[in-house]
């Protein structure tokens, strides 16, 4: 017997006699002989409950996590406070253990939650609709550009060099698939230069994709931008992180078409990279274009408000080879992790986490530039990320850093060659004053 | 409880708060002495304003209008609803794991690349592959990294003409989404009468313009492909490749994998197949698992060990690049990882075996109330067509909603597309013959319902947090947000 299969002798007797079968091995006599492994698989032998929980802590204390190092690395996945109730209520069992809510009567919970969280995703974004999730950031930013290429019928999209290095990847991963061209615009002091971008639009341009703040944690001035992109009709696709909009002027302000990003800095743990969610808004024009799932309002035969997934015609389970994307399975649980996180930190919160994110991040870069043995790389509006640069190899300054136990910056130069010896640091409300003093120490003596 | 109906929104209050900050400990400057003014919003975002018990009482109301594998039997064709393991969360949630950030350095994460190391090796011998690479974030985005390696394969070989992909009328939406996403043509066969490849159709579109075939085995039918030895041969002269679509691995675990089949590249499910929960619609996991030549072509970064250190390697130049940011959900992979450990080599072949008995013995107890197109010995699911009296225009959807006075969740419906009003059932093997015997009971009770008191069925759920949903009206009349005095 096994603790997860309830079967016992009898049982399985009783339910072969039932079946008309003389043993198990007769219900795969479908399974031609010289296909059966007739051997047992090489894994290791099976643990109990304690053997693993043994096991796994031996693996998970080989690594140093950030509870024990003190965090200034950002780069698209961010230390951000994560309240306690988020744990608590998005491991309710009724959540976590269902599935896509195709039977929406016994699915409230999951549709009432992606609604709310598809509100807020909206009122942060300005945008008029969002789906119900992506699977992260990157893949967000493809589904827009193909948004894009499908809406306006052209075959190439430009993206700023300063937007993520791995968002740019994973797009030209995609788009060589499609025939889709992917145009780099280089940039001037850490933001897009727009006279290139202006030079580089045509006929052909579907979108145009912008981080901001961009990978450099610098706020871009999109105003220009912005007319460049629409007088040549293309869409202007917005990368943004979901906590400087706590402050930061939503993307509908300045023009947005869609609004992307990862949206790991709202209540998910690291988790070394995933599972995170990307979420994915635009506007009411573009919604038939849209990827993914999407939860609507309607009521049930009572009178009843009810929700349901709507418009899922667009989908792959109606549309197949002609769906607006492949996407089945999406983030559900980081979506309502999200929502729940949004609706905690609520109005204020929010706006107060961005706040000292800013507030102690510019608190740090004046003690890491005071002397002058490190520089500000760019001399522009920045959020919580800010690159600096100074005579020694990034490298170094991390290796030296983790000997007190701190995780420095992000080495900028495994991504921009040009920029040696500079790394691009995040401060969140997490950190305290004596953390970044610390960290300005330590720094000075390198 | 039930009649919880508030939206948070409609609970706001303006002042309430439910998160607490320490007080900012470093001089506070003028926001716009940072940031220029042109750049800040003029008013906050507009966010619930509520306390924490607020915060907690919504979501515990709301979540008692949900179904999930915990709140009973869940035979979701296709989709795997097996129990899951609550050990598996604590591992995933110890802070050795959940507390790392992508970007750290390797020396700091061995841990975690060993574990993925680890799993990377033990699903390519469930599955026969040579490697497997973790980084697709569900089975969907598995299929689109697969179908680029088929691609980059090809290409490699200076081959630029097959840019064809042929999927069987069975086969689930995401297959052919996905061979589109790829930028193929999709060729779409149709079954034979027992819903396996037809060899004669399959090869009069097999020629040099096919990259490659998609399968899964057991087939959607929940019906092993009895001749997918010869399929693999067929394809394989044309010069394609086959494709695994690893749904429906549950039912052949330590029995028979699609290496030894013929398969040269597949995903798995680790959110069906090794117990990682649905969370609602995700996340999911879909690992990618190639035949030795094709290794190259994984997406980056691959992990490596070198001596006794492990690494990720990106420096692979004949690799379809990246795919997803990061390394993959390696939070789902820690629960698949434990699930692994805790069922071992024979622990894995007794879920197969469980899995395959519970569906044979519910379909046979079945299959005299509705109606079985295939009666032969079925996988771990099988598909019904229906009620077998139709004199009272009962539809599948009815039955399925009956279901949910029951207590059940229903299974899945209309999928496969070539069985018509298709109910297609995968009790799996953590259920006991008690809660199948249930199950039965009430599908026999509902089909004597459906010819005694049809309108019952037609107007059912009756017990439910809501009833039958306007469908229509939600796509018709679109109400995507919540909208203040709307
Ligand atoms: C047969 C089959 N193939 C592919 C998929 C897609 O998997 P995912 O939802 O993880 O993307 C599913 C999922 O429901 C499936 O049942």
């Amino acid at each position: 017997m096994h603790r997860y299969l309830p079967h016992t002798e009898a049982d399985e007797k009783l339910m072969l006699e039932s079946i008309g079968a003389q043993s198990i091995d007769d219900l795969f006599n479908d399974i031609p002989e010289n296909l059966r492994l007739n051997r047992k698989l090489d894994l290791p032998e099976p643990m109990s409950e304690m053997e693993l929980v043994s096991h796994m802590k031996d693996l998970s204390t080989a690594n140093k996590s950030i509870d024990e190092l003190v965090c200034f690395l950002g780069a698209g996945a961010y230390d951000h406070y994560i309240p306690s109730i988020v744990k608590h209520l998005a491991m309710r069992s009724e959540f976590y253990t269902a599935y896509t809510p195709y039977q929406p009567e016994i699915s409230q919970g999951t549709l009432q939650a992606i609604f709310e969280y598809q509100t807020m995703i909206c009122n942060l974004t300005g945008m008029d609709v969002s789906n119900a999730s992506m699977y992260d950031g990157a893949t967000a930013c493809v589904e827009a550009a193909m948004m894009a290429v499908e809406s306006t019928r052209r075959d190439s999209v430009v993206v700023s060099s300063t937007v993520h290095p791995e968002v740019r990847e994973v797009l030209k991963s995609y788009m060589k698939f499609r025939d889709v061209k992917v145009i780099e615009v280089d940039m001037a002091d850490g933001v897009t230069d727009w006279e290139k971008l202006k030079a580089l639009m045509g006929k052909d341009i579907a979108g145009v994709i912008i981080q901001n703040p961009n990978f450099f944690g610098i706020i871009e001035d999109l105003t220009d931008i912005e007319k460049i992109v629409h007088e040549n009709k293309s869409l202007l696709i917005s990368y943004v992180d979901p906590i400087s909009l706590g402050i930061i002027k939503s993307p509908s302000e300045y023009g947005a078409d869609i609004v992307i990003g990862e949206g790991q800095s709202l209540g998910n743990s690291l988790n070394y990279g995933g599972p995170y969610l990307g979420f994915l808004a635009t506007t009411s024009k573009l919604m038939r274009k849209m990827p993914g799932r999407i939860v609507g309002q309607s009521n049930d035969v009572d009178g009843k408000r009810a929700f349901v997934l709507t418009l899922q015609a667009r989908e792959q389970h109606i549309r197949r080879y002609k769906a607006t994307s492949n996407i089945c399975s999406n983030q559900g649980l980081n979506a309502l992790i999200a929502a729940i996180y949004m609706i905690t930190m609520g109005k204020k919160g929010l706006r107060e986490v961005a706040v000292q994110s800013t507030q102690k991040a510019h608190y740090a870069l004046e003690q890491l530039t005071k002397t002058g043995k490190f520089k500000p790389l760019f001399n522009k509006p920045f959020f919580k990320e800010f690159a600096i640069t100074g005579s020694v190899e990034s490298k170094k300054v991390n290796s030296e850093l983790l000997k007190h136990n701190i995780l420095g910056g992000y080495e900028l130069e495994k991504d921009y060659p040009e920029l040696k010896n500079s790394l691009l640091l995040c401060v969140t409300e997490k950190r305290t004053k004596k953390q970044i003093d610390k960290l300005a120490e330590v720094m000075e003596v390198i | 409880m039930k009649d919880y109906n508030k939206l948070i929104f409609e609970i706001s209050k303006e002042g309430r708060i439910a998160y607490s900050l320490p007080p900012c400990d470093v001089d506070e400057k003028e926001l716009n002495t940072l940031i220029p003014d042109s750049f800040l919003r003029s008013e906050d975002v507009d966010l619930p304003e509520v306390s924490e018990v607020d915060v907690v009482r919504h979501f515990t109301n709301i979540s008692n209008k949900n179904y999930g594998v915990d709140t009973g039997f869940y035979p979701l064709g296709s989709c795997t609803m097996k129990y899951n393991p609550k050990i598996n969360e604590d591992m995933a949630n110890l802070s050795g794991f959940s507390n790392l950030h992508p970007y750290q350095p390797e020396d700091t994460v061995q841990g975690a690349l060993e574990l993925m190391y680890h799993l990377d090796q033990m699903l390519s011998e469930i599955t026969g592959m040579e490697r497997v690479s973790l980084q697709p974030a569900a089975g969907a985005h598995g299929e689109l990294a697969g179908l680029m390696i088929i691609k980059a394969y090809h290409e490699s070989r200076g081959d630029n003409k097959r840019n064809k992909i042929i999927v069987p009328d069975s086969a689930h939406g995401t297959n052919p989404a996905s061979a589109a996403v790829a930028g193929f043509e999709i060729i779409e066969i149709e079954s034979d009468k027992n819903g396996a490849v037809d060899l004669d159709k399959l090869k009069e579109v097999l020629n040099d313009e096919i990259a490659g075939l998609m399968l899964t085995n057991p087939s959607t039918l929940g019906l092993f492909e009895k001749n997918i030895k010869e399929i693999a041969d067929l394809v394989h002269e044309a010069g394609g490749l086959l494709y695994y679509d690893g749904a429906n691995t549950n039912a052949i675990m330590g029995i028979a994998r699609p290496g030894d089949m013929g398969f040269d590249v597949i995903h798995l499910n680790l959110h069906k197949t090794f117990s990682t929960p649905h969370g609602g619609g995700g996340p999911g996991s879909g690992p990618i698992g190639v035949r030795k030549d094709l290794v190259k072509f994984l997406p980056v970064p691959v992990v490596e060990k070198q001596g006794d250190k492990y690494v990720l390697d990106y420096d692979r130049p004949e690799s379809i690049g990246k795919i997803k940011s990061f390394y993959g959900h390696f939070g789902v992979a820690i629960k698949a990882y434990s699930y692994i450990l805790s069922m071992g080599a024979e622990g894995l072949k007794k879920v197969s075996e469980k899995a395959v008995l519970n569906a044979n013995y519910v379909m046979n107890k079945l299959k005299d109330h509705y109606y079985l197109p295939i009666d032969q010995v079925c996988k771990h699911e099988f598909v019904l067509g229906g009620l077998i009296n139709k004199e009272n225009n009962i539809s599948t959807l009815d039955v399925a909603k009956r279901l949910l006075d029951y207590g059940y969740h229903p299974p899945t419906v209309y999928f496969p597309l070539i069985v018509s009003e298709a109910i297609m059932i995968e009790p799996t093997e953590t259920e006991s013959k008690e809660t199948l015997d249930g199950f039965i009971d009430t599908m026999i009770k509902i089909a004597q319902e459906a010819d005694e008191n049809p309108e019952l069925l037609k107007s059912a759920p009756h017990n439910t947090p809501v009833r039958r949903i306007d469908e229509a009206k939600a796509a018709r009349n679109l109400i995507l947000k919540w909208e203040k005095n709307k």
